[in-house]
This record gives C-alpha cells, sequence and structure tokens, in this order.
C-alpha cells in the first residue's frame, strides 16, 4: 500500500471517529461540525473532478451548491404545504424524502452544469474563471429575486428532509448519510481518475493539442466531468441545506465558490483525498480561530499563501509527495 | 491507377500579405514515402497543421481515403486515420512512456467514455502499448515520466504514439530532429519498414535520411513547391540545388 493510501484511509478513520467519540462524550456539537466538514467535502470531491483532474478553474460550483439547496428546501416546503410543485407532464407535490430530493438536486445541477459547460468550456484560462462566476451571479441573482422561495432572506426547512430507516433529527444518523455519501462519490472519484475517461481528462489538462491529434474530443472530456462534477457539488447542496434547515442566496455567492477552490488547493488538487483534508481543515480553523476573531479568515489567507508558496501539491503533496501517474 | 491515399489540391494560406502556403498540390500514394523538404521558414509545418486540421486554409481542398476533409477538426480527421507527429515534441507531461502512448490505443479503439476500470490492468490497452514502446527503442523506459525522458527519447515516443493510433497515412514533422546519429539510423530502419503499413509524409532536414529513405521528393520554398520527384530527379534539379542544396547552379 502506498502512503497516499494509508494516509487516505487514516484521514477516512478521523473523520468517522470524531462524531463517534463526540457523541460518546455528550457534545453533540462536534457531530454536526463534522458533518459540515463531509458535505463541504463531498461538495469539494465534485469541483475536485473538474478543478483537479480536468484543470478547470471553475469559480462558479456554489451555482451547483446551490442548486442543491434550492432543491431540498423547495420539495420539503411544497411536502409541508401540499401544494403540487408540478402538474405537467406529472403530479409531483414535492417530497421530504432525502434520496428524491438528492436525485432532483443531481438532475437540475447536471442540466445547469450542461448549459454553463457548453459555454465556458469554449474559453479556457481567465476567461473561463469568469465566466463561470459570470453564470453563477445570475443565479444568485435570480435566488434573491424569487419572492415565492423566500428572495434574499431565504427558505427554512421545518423538519429535516427524512431518510428511509434512519432518524435524520438525531445528529449521528444525519453524519453517517453524509459520511457514506462521501465516501461513495470519493469512491467514483477514483475509479474515474483511473479510468480510460480520467486518462483523457487529465492529458487535456496537461496537453489537450496533443489530446485532439489522437482523436479524443477535449470539449466533450471536459463538458462530461464539467456535468459529473456539478451534479456531486449539487447533492452536497441539498445536504448542507439540511443540515443548517436552512437555504438562502449566500450559499451560491461567489464567496461560496472561492471557499470550494480554497479548500482544494488547501487539501491538494488533483489528490483524491485533497478536498477531505481542505475541508477538515477550513472547518477546523473556522471554528477554532472564528472563537478567537471574526477576522479568521485573515489567518486562513496565510496559510493558503504557505501553501501555494511552498507546498503546491497541498498538504497531501506535502504529506506524501507528487502524484505518480502509472 | 488507385485514388491516392492523401491528395492536396491547390492549398493556399495567407497571413495578411503572407502567403505561407501558395498553391500547393501533392499527394500520398499507397505503400510510399513522400519527403516533403525546404529551408526553413519554407511553410512545412504550416502545411501539416493544414493536413492535420489544425489551421484552416484560405482555399484549396485535402482529400483523405478518397473523401473531402477539409471541413473536419483535428480530432475527427485524426479518427479516420490521419497520425501526426509534431516537430516539437507534445505529450502529456505527467503521465509515464507508457501512458502516453496507452492514450493513442484507447483513442484507436474510440472508448473513452468509460468510467471505471482501471486501465493500468487493461492488457488491451498496455499489451500494443508496450509493443509500440519496444518497436521504437523505449521498451526499457515504459515507467517514466515523459517530463523525464531525454530530448531524443522524447522524439521516439512521439514515433511510438503515432504507430499505437495504427493509421491510414503518417504525417511525420521532423521526426529525426535533435535524435542524434544513432537514433536516426535507428529511425530511418524503423521508418523504412513502416511504409508498408501505411503511407508516410515525411518532413525531414537530415539528408542522408531523406535520400535513403523517399520514394518521392517535394521541395517547398517560400511556400510554393518548386520541384517533385524522385530522389535522383531531385539531386540533379538544378533550381533545387541553387534554392536548397546550396550548391552553385
Amino acid at each position: 500500500m502506498s502512503r497516499e493510501t494509508l494516509l487516505n484511509a487514516g484521514l477516512a478513520l478521523l473523520l468517522l471517529v470524531l462524531p463517534l467519540a463526540a457523541t460518546a462524550l455528550g457534545e453533540p456539537f462536534y457531530v454536526s461540525l463534522a458533518t459540515r466538514m463531509a458535505i463541504l467535502a463531498l461538495a469539494g470531491v465534485g469541483l475536485n473532478l473538474a478543478l483537479g483532474f480536468g484543470g478547470l478553474i471553475s469559480f462558479g460550483h456554489a451555482a451547483f451548491f446551490g442548486i442543491g439547496g434550492y432543491a431540498a428546501g423547495i420539495l420539503a416546503g411544497h411536502a409541508l404545504n401540499a401544494e403540487p410543485l408540478l402538474s405537467w407532464p406529472f403530479e409531483f407535490s414535492g417530497s421530504d424524502q432525502m434520496h428524491v430530493v438528492w436525485l432532483v438536486a443531481a438532475l437540475a445541477s447536471a442540466l445547469a452544469a450542461l448549459l454553463i459547460g457548453a459555454i465556458s468550456l469554449r474559453t479556457s484560462g481567465v476567461y473561463f474563471i469568469m465566466i463561470t462566476l459570470a453564470f453563477a451571479q445570475m443565479f444568485y441573482y435570480f435566488a434573491i429575486s424569487w419572492p415565492a422561495y423566500g428572495g434574499e432572506d431565504g427558505l427554512s426547512i421545518a423538519i429535516r428532509n427524512g431518510f428511509p430507516g434512519l432518524n435524520t433529527a438525531l445528529p449521528m444518523d444525519f453524519f453517517l448519510i453524509c459520511y457514506v455519501l462521501l465516501m461513495l462519490a470519493l469512491v467514483l472519484s477514483w475509479r474515474i481518475r483511473d479510468s480510460r475517461f480520467g486518462a483523457a481528462l487529465q492529458a487535456a489538462r496537461q496537453n489537450d493539442v496533443r489530446v485532439a491529434a489522437l482523436g479524443i474530443e477535449p470539449f466533450r472530456t471536459r463538458l462530461a466531468a464539467f456535468i459529473l462534477s456539478g451534479m456531486i457539488t449539487g447533492v452536497a447542496g441539498a445536504l448542507y441545506a439540511d443540515l443548517n434547515r436552512f437555504v438562502s442566496p449566500s450559499m451560491i455567492s461567489w464567496q461560496m465558490s472561492g471557499e470550494l477552490i480554497v479548500l482544494i488547493i488547501l487539501g491538494g488538487a488533483g489528490r483524491l483525498f485533497g478536498p477531505v483534508v481542505g475541508a477538515m481543515l477550513f472547518v477546523l480553523l473556522e471554528f477554532l480561530l472564528g472563537g478567537l476573531t471574526e477576522r479568521w479568515q485573515l489567518f486562513l489567507g496565510v496559510i493558503l499563501l504557505g501553501v501555494v508558496l511552498f507546498a503546491r501539491g497541498g498538504v497531501i503533496g506535502l504529506l506524501v509527495g507528487r502524484a505518480r501517474h502509472g | 491507377m488507385a485514388e491516392p491515399v492523401l491528395d492536396i489540391r491547390r492549398l493556399s494560406k495567407s497571413f495578411g500579405a503572407l502567403k505561407a502556403t501558395d498553391d500547393v498540390s501533392l499527394d500520398l500514394r499507397a505503400g510510399e514515402i513522400h519527403a516533403l523538404i525546404g529551408p526553413n521558414g519554407a511553410g512545412k509545418t504550416t502545411l501539416i497543421q493544414q493536413i492535420s486540421g489544425a489551421l484552416k486554409p484560405s482555399s484549396g481542398s485535402i482529400r483523405f481515403l478518397g473523401e473531402d476533409v477539409s471541413a473536419l477538426d483535428v480530432a475527427e480527421r485524426a479518427r479516420r486515420g490521419l497520425a501526426r507527429t509534431f516537430q516539437i515534441s507534445s505529450l502529456t507531461p505527467e503521465f509515464s512512456a507508457l501512458r502516453n502512448v496507452m492514450l493513442a490505443v484507447q483513442a484507436r479503439q474510440g472508448s473513452s467514455f468509460r468510467f471505471f476500470r482501471d486501465v493500468m490492468t487493461d492488457a488491451s490497452l498496455t499489451e500494443p502499448a508496450i509493443a509500440a514502446l519496444s518497436r521504437v527503442g523505449l521498451g526499457d523506459r515504459v515507467r517514466t515520466p515523459a517530463a523525464e525522458l531525454s530530448h531524443g527519447e522524447r522524439r521516439q515516443l512521439e514515433i511510438a504514439i503515432a504507430l499505437a493510433l495504427r493509421p491510414k497515412a503518417f504525417l511525420l514533422d521532423e521526426p529525426m530532429a535533435g535524435m542524434g546519429p544513432e537514433g536516426s539510423r535507428a529511425l530511418t530502419v524503423l521508418l523504412d519498414g513502416l511504409r508498408a503499413e501505411a503511407p508516410i509524409l515525411l518532413i525531414e532536414h537530415d539528408m542522408d535520411a531523406v535520400f535513403a529513405l523517399a520514394d518521392r521528393i517535394s521541395v517547398i520554398v517560400y511556400g510554393r513547391i518548386i520541384a517533385s520527384g524522385t530522389a535522383a530527379e531531385i539531386r540533379a534539379d538544378s533550381a533545387v540545388r541553387v534554392a536548397y542544396l546550396g550548391e552553385p547552379g
């Protein structure tokens, strides 16, 4: 087993033991902290597909995070009030079940990613960054100016959506749902990285002229990755709304997009567990430093600067060295 | 006579007032090596760019395997069997030599939308890739990242990638550039046998290799083809001697 595999296993275990220990010690607050870590890590695993493997620096992934969040909020609201959400082509009156919410979140995010990707992936570099940002801002202002679903004030979820066989109101049950989804996304991400599709995607990041000369379309490869990436981040958004039992336009803000990028860079872009380390550190710093000062992001900035200057592979790169490709 | 594999008719490309390609017609027939020579800046790479689809010609047509491919993009032409190597090695630097070639095998199989199986355990990718690497003499550098290969080894890797595509025609842009005498000799032997698999349009500055290999030679100067013929005819052509081979008329 490589050092990276060992480190990854250790991290997965640590994230699981943390809330178990907190529950045993009667400190449920730390369970919700670990849940936040798992959800942000999941959003990061999504972004890492595009940004880490594909080199697509999306500054608009908050759009998918927010779409997932609103999917949870809107479906739950309609289910509570028994107002039909759709009457055509089929009757649909929302849902307070997480698996339905995730499906809707993933499909809506996929559609948005198809739209955003089909246009933005025709550009590259700083133009790509700006177009993805612009799209996310459009979604942001759309959410703000949509009074039916709370507008600027956001939307509360009266009762956390349920999941068959579990009591999601219990912090530990909800944590386990988030944790299992994170692990599934990591397995998917690991398989994709080593697959033919992953090879084409990572090669297109390194040299798209070469990839096209082989007969593989970089655009189609990237678009598929971007859609998958948006779907995973969308599901994370749905969980985030359920965690807070609240969704607001701030989930779509450009700061949110920035935070997702930051936690990937912090952990190690293109590394399987990069987003996991990043999210754990991010939430931990927010908790520890946020207790000392409101300006805790100043310290985050200093740490990020250190990582960018001295540890380009992020924390994972610092601990186990550069990635090896077969 | 059978239609040529690659048939270029009256191709022109202008950059402003500069005519980089000026009414060029040439063809590539099954089983041959057709060498394209000319001084630096004559427009050889510009011509290759247009044939491969990276540059759009101002006018003229390109037919490949009996069909007009002028409107197709680079990837589509590659899928139809046009394999191009680059004058300056163009590789995926973080990938090992093996994975560089495996990507070509995967592209030939037309199967890049598979999301689960680990490519390193897929013998239908690794075996043809290792065979191609052995053929160019990189059999002992399989696991080395492309970025860590020497200049000459990268040139060999370019050839291995082209081989793995099993194309219907090769476009080789100065494959011997910077290779050293031993590497050039080995590559000359390889290309000599390769023409039976698919014809080769060869751009090359190494005149020993060109005259040893080419069935036909075309000479391009200032974007125009000034002479075309067998090696013996080109050697005897006085215009070529003045313009390119550096001999007084």
